[in-house]
């Protein structure tokens, strides 16, 4: 695979923009850092599909296409299942002898929000991983339906006001815990897997060249903060995701093999989550008094988390 | 034909929707958007040598969302590259590994190349729309003593 250098930004830099500009998300929006980045790593063709959510919306307002790659539009539920077709026709037709190109070297990319991925696109994906399909899926996780106003889904954390998990005077919000979906997709047994963060720039790039180079079908969950439905200032959009990975509400680690589970960030001072949580307004109730026990919960659950990983990561099984 | 970097004939030229072309709901399934006018490697080949064709929204503007904007001090830049690996927009322009400038057809403003750059004073800054570049340059601040 050609791979971009990323020894430095100042090489990084140098890489041909494929994602262009006057795309609709909104100004400070993470999803387009994370698109850019991927699409920066390298220089091979890509085949991309996405799920229905703010990026595949605001990419393909028509008659536009922000799109300088081969890119697909599908359904809510089918990007998986769009990426792996594609990729699976594009082996027959190697093996056929029916390809214009056939060295020109190609990877397969499939985007989805955390409501298509967790929630609704959930048992396409899984059948996707499962039949081994050498594509890469990447999970823009801002932790709601975001593109719809902002709906619970699987991927809100307890304690966040979502539209439809409201916080007000009988609720404090989301009841329920966040689902593990890197630990789900780690199970398949898929040969990598990873949580990665924009603000950790050469991290998370490293972590998309290691998935597009690796044979066979590989999983990652972004953080995407989010301006509108998080409600933080846009010019804030690395500052909270910085926040989100070093009060460890994001761990940044990888899963290799479905087994070999190893840290890659480890902040020199871990920041108490409070701070993270009173720089959004989808936090602002847990801070009355009532709903102190919100905020320590949410606390252990991170302290447990950081635990159990790292002891995952010393035994080494 | 060369054309310049920070301003090409296919950039900018329309606010998103204007055009004329079969109405959205007269598009079949299965329908290509071509985002270039022939066959072009992007990956290997820069932006302002590209044949961007009327779909590509490189094309269009969303000058028109900003209230501010960031506006770029060449002399304290350090070419450190943050601002171009953290914009939402493609808006950044970097070559040979140095900053040129900012595309404001595509900036909205968000002002997150301010809050990365690293420089004191900061070599990016906010403001007014309306601001001349010049104006905002006279403006800006002396380096920050720190704190003690
Ligand atoms: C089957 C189906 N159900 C619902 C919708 C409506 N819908 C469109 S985008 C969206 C929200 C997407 O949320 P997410 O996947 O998290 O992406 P985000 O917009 O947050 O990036 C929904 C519910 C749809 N298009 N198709
Ligand atoms: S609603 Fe959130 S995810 Fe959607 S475009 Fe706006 S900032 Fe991005
Ligand atoms: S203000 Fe936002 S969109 Fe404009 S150049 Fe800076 S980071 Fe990019
Ligand atoms: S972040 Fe600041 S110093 Fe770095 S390249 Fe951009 S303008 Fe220059
Ligand atoms: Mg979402």
């Amino acid at each position: 695979m050609a791979i971009t250098s990323i020894k430095n930004l100042k090489e990084f830099s140098t890489a041909n923009e494929r994602f262009e500009g006057a795309h609709l998300l909104c100004p400070g929006c993470a999803h387009s850092m994370i698109v850019r980045e991927l699409m920066n790593c390298t220089d091979d063709n890509l085949v991309i599909a996405s799920n229905t959510g703010c990026l595949e919306v605001s990419t393909a307002v028509y008659p536009y296409t922000s799109w300088d790659t081969s890119w697909i539009h599908i359904g809510f539920e089918n990007a998986a299942t769009a990426a792996s077709g594609a990729e699976a026709m594009y082996k027959a037709r190697k093996r056929k002898g029916t390809l214009k190109d056939p060295d020109a070297p190609v990877k397969f990319v499939a985007f989805g929000g955390d409501g298509s991925t967790y929630d609704i696109g959930f048992q396409w994906l899984s059948g996707a991983m499962e039949r081994g399909h050498d594509f890469t899926y990447i999970c823009l996780d801002n932790e709601n339906y975001a593109n719809t106003g902002g709906q619970r889904s699987s991927a809100t954390p307890i304690g966040a006001n979502t539209t439809t998990a409201q916080a007000g005077r009988v609720s404090y919000g989301k009841k329920e815990k966040k689902k593990d979906m890197v630990a789900i997709m780690a199970a398949h047994g898929a040969p990598y897997v990873a949580q990665l963060a924009p603000n950790k720039w050469k991290i998370m790039a490293k972590g998309f060249q290691k998935a597009l180079e690796t044979e066979g079908p590989c999983f990652i969950n972004t953080v995407s903060a989010c301006t509108t439905e998080w409600k933080f200032d846009p010019k804030d959009t690395i500052h909270l995701t910085d926040l989100a990975t070093d009060t460890l509400m994001f761990p940044i680690y990888e899963i290799i093999d479905g087994h070999e589970l190893n840290i890659l960030y480890r902040p020199k001072n871990i920041i108490p989550v409070e701070e993270y949580l009173a720089a959004q307004g989808r936090y602002k109730h847990l801070f009355k008094p009532e709903n102190k026990h919100v905020i320590e919960q949410i606390q252990k659950d991170i302290d447990a988390k950081w635990e159990y990983l790292q002891r995952r990561e010393e035994a080494r099984v | 034909m060369s054309r310049g970097v920070l301003a090409t004939e296919k950039r900018g030229m329309r606010e998103l929707g204007a055009e004329e072309h079969v109405g959205w709901d007269e598009v079949t399934q299965g329908t290509l958007l071509p985002s270039f006018e022939k066959d072009v490697d992007a990956a290997h080949v820069r932006p302002e040598e590209r044949p961007y064709s009327d779909f590509n929204s490189y094309t269009a503007t969303v000058a028109s969302w900003r209230v501010i904007k960031p506006v770029y001090n060449r002399d304290i830049c350090i070419d450190c590259q943050n601002c171009w690996v953290w914009c939402p927009d493609t808006s950044i322009v970097s070559r040979d590994k140095q900053m040129l400038g900012i595309d404001y057809d595509h900036c909205k403003g968000c002002g997150v190349c301010v809050e990365v750059c690293p420089t004191n004073p900061k070599s990016l800054l906010m403001f007014g729309e309306s601001e001349e570049t010049e104006a905002a340059l006279a403006k800006w601040p002396e380096k920050k003593k720190k704190a003690k």
